[in-house]
């Protein structure tokens, strides 16, 4: 169906391969994902599939890319809308039309298909990807969850018979995540659809994989081959394949079901022993808020909430897209009025701390770290967060240097991979020193080096007592991390407790490793790592 | 979500799909969009009828007969609130013709309204006079006048807010289709731009910055101008991968031809218009080589348009009660026109000196006729399109 021929791709004559010598022959109905850190070529390898690669993009590609027999070369990306169907990462930046019905129909109006089959395709993808209540629904007032499936059924109307996707799950909560996994599942089981899959989420959608194309960067060919001999030997790999080889499992299991039926003796071994846990010394409170109530023209975003702060805490915010988590962050910096009730940071009220006074008080890296940053060079940018700051020159560049040594000078913000561009955010928001840090969404389209990165660094500023604030989708991020974790349902906390408690107590919110070792309360690979070493020397002695 | 097999799954769509057939049937006469093109030929009507007028009871009138439409078939949508804007721009408008002749208008008329000192600029300055005596008669005639834009606008804005800006890029003919949808895309792009500044601005003060104002938009421009460019580049790779843009065959001679029917179709137009406008007399042959000219453009746009492979998806359809409403804006611009002919004192009403406005019963008729569509049509479907 998809056949790669030598193929290897560069953005100029003399830039570094982007994609090097990829040869690779995806049969039909076959579900291939592609795995890699940021910036390493995932989306160059996607967008070579129909054709945006070289020919949207510009770039320089050798070897042929052959799907259904017909040559990217020869045909344009729009001559392979019938057999490609491209979802791109925001669905909502490249939907063409306003209503859901009209966005399924958009497709087929470009193929010029007869307007009785388009009736009949539409229905039937609205009862294939359960949309037929969202029919005459704005595509904006769609939840992130309805947006990817309606994306999905954008692109499959016209029944193409290779379907592309890049990080469908990422920017979603695990229950929404769920929901668009089972309906590819059921595309591809159902139709016999030809899946290939960016994603950094391993854990997620590893266990619907029948090839892995792990890509290890520049100048370097991809490795291609069965899902657990790839990730056995991957440096990216998601936490049950980490805890397999902490363990020492062969052959690897990849899904928590396989993980499982061989933990039994790891289970056995692990009995009696108490999971170490980060405690949070006795700290002051550092921000607090009282039966606060956020109002928006069209909903309540927070419907009285009740909250406080310590310092040294890593609070987790968790919860549905639209929960009420970022208006939570917003009330913190002041940005969103309250409608009732009080909010107080360091003893202020932050509506009344001007921008010069807000930020040695909170700092708050927002869901898009580029809004933050407005010069045109790194180091321009550092310069000014050093007078905004009123920080000595240099502070913002030694913390950047700290933070991601690799970030030159003189290279535009812009340019910088989505995790530096985090990093540099990060940087900015630290250099006054604010001890309350507020993170939205920190790992959103972040590999696991830079997550683990981030998880030490967290880690460090919490030792050091700044208390910090994430909302996130993550729930290994919050595993690893949080010290707490409080959930929102609409605009309201319906948990609050130790990350241990409420991680254990759900299956949409455990970590992989608990589901493992469930019902122990073993959380992270790092915590049994540690608890098998001691457990060793304890042995031996 | 429960897996069902292929064969399943397609009787019960079908089943469903039968279903809801029918029930669209069945509501059919109650509730549908009209076809916007219908809506925008009555405006146009009641526009035409406008433009012959300047009797003030007529105009108020017709202003009356859009504004009882609208209020009976406005649909629940973020565009139908244009007809307020547009009222409000109206009654701006008869405000400062009025206000324009107080102040600067040209003197006239002998009955006194409002005695005010007035001065008369140097020659050098054209002579304007400024102020003066405020006298009823050109006050009048400045009112009236006002108030014929005024009636055209407020028919606009009927149709802009009765008709869906989206089904009417439905009705675009297939040639000029690649403009209609950059200007929904560029109109879909404004909202998502303001609220991007917004979004910039606030994050500025997260940076520790307390510059608001002029400074602070400017500072604010370069983030939103790189997110709307981005924005811009996935919208056209996304558009490009979903196979917009996909052309037939054309062979040479067939393009050739169509480029040779839009010139010759510009080339009469222009002679055309130079007959009309140019020569200072009414020439016979103008207005036909305008005619001829419009023919050929209109070929050449179905020329192009057969290129074109894309097919509508639901497109609009004409009923009865959408030719009805499109046939009363020409019947009531056609009785204005008759009208204004059989009775030009009463369309025309003096102002010097001033009478009271009278009726005419062809005007009157249209008035009523005009209203016609706020009964006949079908209401507008419930959420948003």
């Amino acid at each position: 169906m998809i056949e790669f021929d030598h193929v290897s791709f560069r953005y100029s004559p003399d830039g570094p391969m982007v994609l090097t010598d990829v040869n690779m022959s995806i049969a039909e109905g076959e579900f291939v994902l592609v795995v890699g850190s940021t910036g390493c070529g995932k989306s160059t390898l996607l967008g070579s599939i129909n054709g945006l690669v070289p020919h949207f993009t510009g770039g320089y590609l050798s070897g042929e890319i052959r799907i259904a027999g017909r040559a990217t070369s020869r045909y344009r990306p729009r001559d392979l809308a019938d057999i490609v169907g491209m979802v791109p990462q925001d669905p909502l930046a490249s939907f063409v039309t306003d209503t859901v019905e009209e966005e399924l129909a958009y497709t087929m109006e470009c193929l010029g298909i007869a307007p009785d089959v388009m009736r009949r395709r539409v229905e039937e993808t609205l009862d294939l990807l359960g949309l037929e209540d969202l029919r005459d629904r704005p595509l904006r007032t769609l939840s992130g969850g309805q947006r990817q499936r309606v994306a999905i059924g954008a692109v499959m109307t016209a029944h193409p018979t290779v379907l592309v996707l890049d990080e469908p799950t990422s920017a979603l909560d695990p229950g929404a995540a769920e929901e668009v996994l089972a309906a590819l599942h059921r595309l591809v089981h159902d139709l016999g659809v030809t899946v290939v899959l960016a994603e950094h989420r391993l854990e997620r959608v590893v266990q619907y994989a029948d090839r892995v194309v792990a890509l290890a960067g520049p100048n370097t060919p991809p490795m291609i081959g069965d899902p657990s001999t790839i990730l056995a030997g991957a440096t990216i790999a998601p936490p049950v394949v980490h805890l397999a080889r902490t363990v020492g499992w062969d052959p690897m299991p990849i899904t928590i079901r396989d993980a499982r039926r061989r933990a039994e003796p790891l289970r056995q071994l692990l009995t009696g022993i108490t999971p170490p846990v980060r405690v949070v010394p006795e700290s002051s409170t550092i921000a607090s808020m009282r039966d606060l109530v956020i109002r928006y023209p069209e909903v309540m975003a927070l419907k009285g909430v009740d909250l406080s702060i310590r310092r040294g805490e890593i609070v987790a915010l968790m919860g549905r897209n639209g929960a009420g988590k970022s208006s939570l962050l917003h009330a913190l910096v002041g940005a969103a009025e309250p409608a009732a009730g009080n909010v107080s940071i360091d003893g202020h009220d932050p509506r009344s701390l001007s921008g010069p006074d807000l930020v040695h008080h909170i700092g708050l890296v927002p869901q898009e770290p580029g809004d933050l940053l407005e010069a045109n060079t790194v180091f321009e940018e550092c310069t000014a967060s050093d007078r905004d700051a009123g920080a000595p020159a240099g502070t913002t560049r030694a913390i950047v240097a700290l933070l991601a040594p690799e970030i030159l000078d003189t290279t535009h913000p812009r340019d910088l991979s989505e995790g530096q561009r985090l990093l540099l955010a990060l940087a900015i928001v630290l250099a006054a020193r604010p001890p309350l840090i507020c993170l939205d969404e920190p790992t959103r389209g972040l590999d696991y080096h830079t997550k683990q990165r981030l998880t030490e660094i967290v880690t460090d500023l919490a030792n050091a007592g700044h208390a910090i604030v994430l909302a996130t989708h993550d729930v290994e991020l919050t595993a690893e991390l949080a010290t707490r974790v409080v959930i929102l349902a609409d605009g309201e906390i319906v948990a609050d407790g130790s990350t241990v408690d409420i991680t254990t107590s759900s299956p949409m919110f455990a970590p992989q490793v608990a589901k493992v070792l469930a019902p122990a309360r073993w959380l992270t690979v790092d915590q049994v790592r540690t608890a098998l070493g001691t457990h060793a020397r304890e042995d031996s002695a | 979500m429960a897996v069902v097999t292929p064969s399943r799954s397609r009787s019960r769509t079908q089943s469903r799909l039968k279903s809801r057939e029918r029930t669209r049937k069945q509501t059919q006469q109650d509730d549908r969009w009209l076809h916007p093109v219908a809506w925008w030929a009555w405006a146009a009507g009641l526009a035409v009828a406008a433009s012959t007028t300047t009797n003030p009871l007529l105009l108020i009138g017709l202003m009356v007969s859009a504004g009882v439409v609208v209020e009976m078939r406005k649909p629940v949508a973020p565009w139908a609130r244009s007809f307020n804007f547009f009222v409000k721009l109206a009654i701006l408008v008869v405000t400062i013709r009025v206000l324009a002749q107080v102040l600067i208008g040209a003197p006239g008329g002998t009955t006194t309204v409002v005695p005010m000192p007035g001065a008369t600029l140097p020659d050098w300055l054209a002579g304007v006079r400024l102020g003066g005596d405020v006298m009823l008669e050109p006050l009048l005639g400045a009112f009236y006048d006002g108030l014929r834009l005024a009636a055209i606008l407020v028919v606009v804005g009927a149709a802009s807010s009765l008709a869906s800006p989206a089904r009417l890029l439905k009705s675009v003919p297939a040639a000029i289709y690649e403009i209609g949808v950059s200007v929904v895309v560029a109109a879909t792009f404004l909202p998502q731009l303001v609220s991007d500044v917004a979004r910039v601005r606030a994050n500025r003060r997260l940076r520790g910055r307390s510059d608001s104002g002029l400074r602070g938009y400017g500072a604010a421009a370069m983030p939103v101008l790189h997110g709307a460019m981005d924005r811009s580049i996935t919208l056209a790779a996304a558009m490009d991968s979903r196979g917009y843009g996909r052309a037939g065959h054309r062979s040479t001679a067939e393009r050739n031809l169509s480029a040779g029917v839009l010139l010759a179709g510009l080339l009469f137009a222009t002679i055309g218009a130079y007959g009309l406008l140019g020569t200072g007399a009414a020439t016979w042959w103008g207005p036909t080589f305008i005619a001829f000219g419009v023919g050929f453009i209109i070929l050449n746009m179905i020329l192009a348009g057969r290129r074109s492979i894309r097919t509508r998806y639901r497109p609009n359809v004409w009923h009865a009660s959408d030719v009805s409403t499109a046939l009363i804006g020409a019947i009531v611009a056609g009785l204005f026109v008759a009208a204004s002919n059989v009775s030009p004192s009463v369309m025309t009403p003096t102002v010097s000196p001033p009478t009271w406005p009278s009726l005419s019963l062809l005007s009157v008729v249209g008035l009523v006729i005009a209203m016609i569509p706020a009964f006949i049509t079908p209401t507008p479907p419930k959420g948003a399109s």
